[in-house]
């Protein structure tokens, strides 16, 4: 067994793909925290969807099935889908969950429209664009993960510049504007970034995967902390973490997918959590439970 | 029956009946529960399947309609502890059962006619291969009787128990007072969403399942007020974008599901910018409306 492990630490497939994934984790962990906190953990899941029309026309435009190009169209339509949403909320009344399930499935819809269209052209390159719905890391190039590591450290830098601005904005919006500061404009920024981030992950792991990368491994951290700085690195080291031990996973054990593995990881990392986490876990909330009652019986006995 | 005619009493249908239970949802704000539902029955339809090793049993429904029910158990649980958000447990809860049927599809049921390709995707037309046949006669595609059934199921109960929806739907607080259970209602409901999603994704997928169940019933929201109307406003709508939607499908020969998604979405444009008490386009013509008011009253 080990010295399966050792040999596949030494390949070099493994290495991208273990690579890619761990850089996945970070992206969508650290700005995962932000999206849990604003309670837009679907929005992952609304805009990873919206951008498949977004592969397709990069496609049909440029036919070209290069990462970038495709990932290009991808972002430009997931970040219109966003905005799409939150127009619809705010000029109407419907309510946001109706807005994005609306827009998601439209949008996924004519992206399958437009997948169907570019199937009969001569040069049909729909095994390539393919791989945006389902996601397929074994796949992944040595230039995807040059590609994730420049945006990765994009992300993460324009965080860090911002890191009170959006703290402020996920907290307390209000106290935020009142200050004085743009919050309209923060939060595209923070938007974009998002959009950003989901975008980079779903050639890993598929539309239908990416809201568990960018929920699981904040929920997780959440658990461990009030600070916003450790739930951040936390969740980044969760997502990191998951990303790695499922691709571990699914190359030692026979026709196992990678990246259904890495959400079951990330999964279990977030129930692990939520079950043990001190101060906030179940148990140690049973067990204070228990502690108080017990407490409450002696003071009772000791008056009587 | 010409095949074309019967994808599109099929997408009719379909539509219709997605259209009924998820109008519930759009009233009661649980649109992504329908997202998070289409895709783990998936994982009921598996489990089941490794049972009874036949992908044609009546026991698959069933497997899949508890698994939905389940999902919304799941995040419901999850969510009263007060640990996590609603939105971040469904986020959570859907995408690892969703995980879990791929991994059991991809490692044991390679033989299988089980592919991930069709129950994302769907394909309509591929329903009039499948016939029904009684006493050796061919009366139709199978599709138009089983998505027929689930109609009638919808409509039928949906019409039985109107009233209580209604008021558990608008005020729940005033159900638990009356005496019957919200929490049953809701369990109800969410039964039938599950059973709709079963009948509906082998035609549409589970994505655009999603376009059925909450597109046309957001359009129909933005159109009346009034519950009795909103339904077959709904239903509606949802079959003219199943007719429009195979027109242009047919035409431009692309996927027949995607195509009715995309038709759902103009239709709601539509309705967002030109309904005649809610859109766009009114509210600009009533701002201007009051200005001019204010205007002349000065002058």
């Amino acid at each position: 067994m080990m010295e399966a492990v050792l040999s596949l630490l030494g390949d070099y497939t493994f290495q991208i793909v273990a690579l890619g994934s761990a850089l996945l984790g970070v992206i969508s962990g650290a700005l995962g925290s932000f999206a849990v906190l604003r309670r837009q953990s679907l929005l992952g899941d609304g805009v990873s969807h919206a951008a498949l029309p977004g592969v397709a026309i990069a496609f049909l435009l440029t036919h070209d099935k290069k990462t970038e190009i495709l990932l290009l169209g991808a972002l430009l339509m997931g970040f219109l889908g966003a905005f799409a949403i939150l127009g619809i909320v705010r000029h109407s009344r419907v309510k946001f969950d109706s807005a994005l399930a609306l827009v998601m499935s439209v949008l996924f819809g004519l992206g399958l429209v437009l997948l169907t269209y570019s199937q009969k052209m001569p040069n049909a390159g729909q095994a390539g664009l393919k791989r945006f719905i389902y996601g397929q890391a074994s796949t992944l190039l040595q230039r995807d993960i040059f590609l994730m590591m420049a945006i990765g450290t994009v992300l993460l830098l324009v965080v860090i510049l911002f890191w009170k601005e959006f703290k402020l904005l996920s907290f307390d919006p209000e106290f935020a504007a009142a200050l004085g500061f743009n919050t309209g404009k923060l939060d595209l920024l923070l938007s974009f970034l998002l959009v950003l981030a989901i975008i980079t992950g779903i050639q890993t792991v598929g539309v239908v995967l990416m809201s568990a990368m960018l929920t699981a491994p904040a929920v997780a951290a959440r658990q461990w902390s009030n600070r916003l700085w450790l739930m951040a690195l936390l969740a980044a080291v969760f997502g990191a973490a998951s990303g790695v031990a499922g691709t571990l996973l699914s190359s030692l054990v026979p026709v196992l997918p990678t990246g259904p593995v890495i959400v079951v990881c990330v999964t279990l990392i977030a129930a692990f959590s939520l079950l043990f986490a001190p101060e906030r876990g179940v148990l140690h909330r049973v067990y204070r439970r228990l502690k108080n009652r017990a407490q409450f019986q002696t003071a009772r006995e000791s008056k009587i | 029956m010409s095949p074309s005619f019967e994808i599109q009493l099929v997408a009719v249908i379909v539509s219709a009946a997605c259209a009924l239970p998820g109008t519930f949802l759009v009233l009661r704000k649980m649109s992504m529960m329908s997202d998070a539902i289409t895709h783990t029955i998936l994982l009921g339809i598996v489990l089941a399947f490794f049972l009874t090793r036949d992908l044609n049993s009546p026991l698959l429904i069933v497997g899949a309609a508890l698994m939905g029910v389940a999902t919304v158990w799941l995040t419901e649980t999850l969510t009263k502890t007060h640990l996590i958000s609603e939105d971040s447990a469904i986020g959570i809860v859907f995408p690892l059962l969703f995980a879990i049927a791929i991994i059991l599809i991809s490692r044991y049921a390679g033989k299988a006619h089980l592919d991930t390709d069709s129950v994302l995707l769907g394909e309509l037309a591929y329903v009039s291969f499948d016939r029904m046949v009684v006493f050796g006669v061919d009366i139709g595609a199978k599709a138009i009787y089983t998505s027929g059934a689930l109609l009638l199921v919808n409509a039928v109960l949906i019409a039985v128990f109107y009233k209580e929806l209604k008021i558990a739907s608008f005020d729940p607080m005033l159900a638990a007072v009356m005496g019957f259970s919200p929490t049953l209602i809701h369990y109800g409901l969410m039964t039938l969403v599950s059973l709709t999603a079963v009948g509906a994704f082998q035609a549409a997928g589970s994505v655009l399942v999603v376009a059925f169940m909450i597109g046309s019933p957001v359009t129909a929201y933005l159109l009346t007020d009034d519950l009795k109307v909103m339904l077959p406003l709904s239903a509606g709508l949802g079959a003219l974008s199943g007719v429009l939607g195979y027109q242009c499908a047919y035409v431009l020969d692309v996927s027949i599901a995607g195509s009715m998604a995309v038709m759902t979405g103009i239709i709601f444009v539509l309705a967002f910018f030109f309904s005649p008490t809610k859109g766009i386009v009114r509210g600009l013509l009533r701002r201007r409306a009051a200005l001019t008011r204010v205007h002349n009253n000065k002058a």
